[in-house]
């Protein structure tokens, strides 16, 4: 009972990481618009390359587009939490506050997965309206799945990142950026990873985007059902269940070292 | 269980410069020991650098010491750090908020934090802010609107809302105007009359020491070279430097053999 009690109670907390980053983003709306318009912008001029090679490729290309819109701003929201507090100067209140680690950064994920629905869904949105797409073969619910699925592998892959800004304030932003990036190049989000030098392609195989990708384009070109794609999807929840432990256990240990270090400031 | 604090032998360095080079040793606190007695009001005097906030750090659980042991109410602060968490509460020097969100959202995510109920945390942050002399008109409008004395009311009231058991405050006042630093003052004077609340006070303000606390120790480059009522340390020096009145500025400076010009 004391155990129900605790675990409903850390389950309210998260509500305050939930409803802080969400006034968060309405104080910051500006900007926050601004990013929007650049990444829709920057996803219809990728897919109006593909116009003159048909509709597929233009399916093809909206996949990756939209699946990288939902997992690069999973990677960022949970990797960025940290900078983002310390830039702030509220990451010591915050870490001295009488909350799990656990809980702290499972409220963090909870946002970015519902931001990031949100802003793959309004990007959904702008591609049908430009392209007119139809999703008449798709197989929605396998595609669905597969997100879910990836999302864990890519929460945890944030974690791991979110270490960064905790050992080193400014150097560890720009680290996480550029993982970020080099997750972008090495996964296969507007192209086949085959087209990578063959020095890179071993960086793809570690990815677990290059799978997401893969797959949810056999759900949505392919109209691939859940049992042909469940190999994949197993796999993506295995990696999934490694990564999130994983990055937690990372992340304690980040933090120990920090607070040895005395890096635990808002100036690191 | 008496104490509220009990510090052994407590050891911090730190290192400056990169791993692979030459590095500065800095010794922050050097085997710093002592108790603060439930309901006490124990003041750290000492100028800037000489290692009161860190020791402040090592009992918020911001940071591990090197050597020694420091408990809160009992609770280690490094293997107990969630309990200790539970009883504390703290208001740094500089008031550290989300600057785009209102007072009043910045409370509301301490309130969650804490896990009080909004409707409860929201009437006792304007009662405390009322004491404070807080315009409630500005809960709403962002902290970055609010100036220096109002943000630093603003901190006292998140940092009491939750009733902590031990207040430590990290030079509250300073950077205040007087009148907001006397509010504060008068206020913290206040809520340990009315309130079983034991308040760990850092401040360069020798005044501010000698009016609000019990005990105070003087600490400088990482050690505490005195600690007793403040009385005791004036009467000490006086007698020391044969005169019949000495402040705690002067014991400060007796002490720690510094001058003006330090």
């Amino acid at each position: 009972m004391g155990g129900l009690m605790e675990t409903l109670k850390e389950a309210k907390t998260t509500l305050a990481f939930l409803e802080r980053n969400f006034a968060l983003v309405k104080r910051y709306l500006g900007w926050e618009i601004v990013f929007i318009t650049y990444s829709i912008v920057n996803s219809l001029c990728i897919l109006f390359i593909g116009v003159t090679q048909g509709k597929d490729m233009v399916m093809y290309l909206a996949v990756g587009a939209i699946v990288w819109g939902f997992l690069a701003v999973l990677f960022h929201e949970i990797s960025e939490s940290v900078a983002w507090e310390r830039w702030e100067g509220t990451i010591e209140y915050t870490f001295m506050a009488p909350v799990r680690r656990f809980t702290h950064l499972f409220g963090s994920c909870l946002f970015a997965v519902g931001y990031g629905i949100l802003r793959s869904g309004i990007l959904l949105s702008c591609i049908v309206l430009f392209f007119g797409l139809s999703l008449g073969n798709a197989n929605l619910f396998a595609a669905f799945v597969i997100l879910l699925v990836s999302g864990l592998s890519f929460i945890g892959l944030g974690l791991v990142a979110a270490v960064l800004p905790l050992l080193s304030t400014e150097r560890g932003a720009y680290a996480t950026h550029i993982f970020e990036a080099a997750l972008l190049l090495i996964s296969g989000v507007y192209y086949e990873i085959d087209v990578l030098p063959r020095w890179l392609r071993p960086l793809s195989v570690i990815s677990p985007a290059t799978y997401t990708l893969r797959s949810m384009r056999k759900a949505i070109l392919e109209g691939s059902s859940l049992q042909e794609l469940w190999p994949t999807i197993v796999f993506l929840l295995v990696i999934g269940i490694l990564l999130i432990p994983g990055g937690l256990f990372i992340f304690h240990q980040a933090e120990m070292h920090a607070k040895r270090a005395g890096k635990l400031t808002r100036g690191g | 269980m008496r104490e509220a604090i009990s510090c052994e032998e407590i050891h911090k360095v730190f290192y400056e410069g990169r791993p692979w080079s030459k590095r500065k040793k800095i010794v922050a606190l050097e085997r710093i020991c002592f108790c603060v007695g439930k309901g006490e009001i124990f003041g750290i005097v000492g100028p800037n650098g000489s290692g009161k906030s860190t020791l402040i750090r090592v009992l918020s659980t911001l940071l591990i010491p090197d050597e020694g042991r420091a408990s809160v109410l009992g609770y280690d602060v490094v293997r107990n750090a969630l309990e200790v968490r539970r009883v504390i509460n703290r208001v740094s020097v500089d008031a550290a908020f989300f600057k785009k969100l209102s007072a009043w959202e910045n409370l509301r995510y301490a309130a969650r934090l804490y896990g009080l109920p909004l409707r409860e945390a929201k009437a006792k942050c304007l009662h405390i802010l009322e004491h404070l002399d807080f315009d409630p008109k500005r809960f709403h409008e962002p902290v970055e609107d609010l100036s220096r004395g109002m943000q630093q009311k603003v901190a006292i009231a998140r940092a009491l809302f939750t009733s902590p058991v031990l207040l430590l405050l990290d030079e509250p006042t300073t950077g205040l105007d007087p009148r907001s630093k006397r509010d504060v003052q008068d206020y913290v004077l206040e809520i340990h009359k009315n309130h079983d609340v034991t308040v760990l006070l850092t401040t360069h303000d020798m005044h501010e020491a000698d009016k609000l606390c019990d005990r105070v120790a003087i600490i400088d480059q990482g050690r505490f070279v005195a600690l007793d009522k403040p009385e005791v340390l004036k009467r000490r020096v006086a007698l020391e430097n044969g005169r019949g009145h000495a402040s705690l500025e002067d014991v400060f400076f007796a002490l720690t053999h510094r001058e003006w010009e330090d």
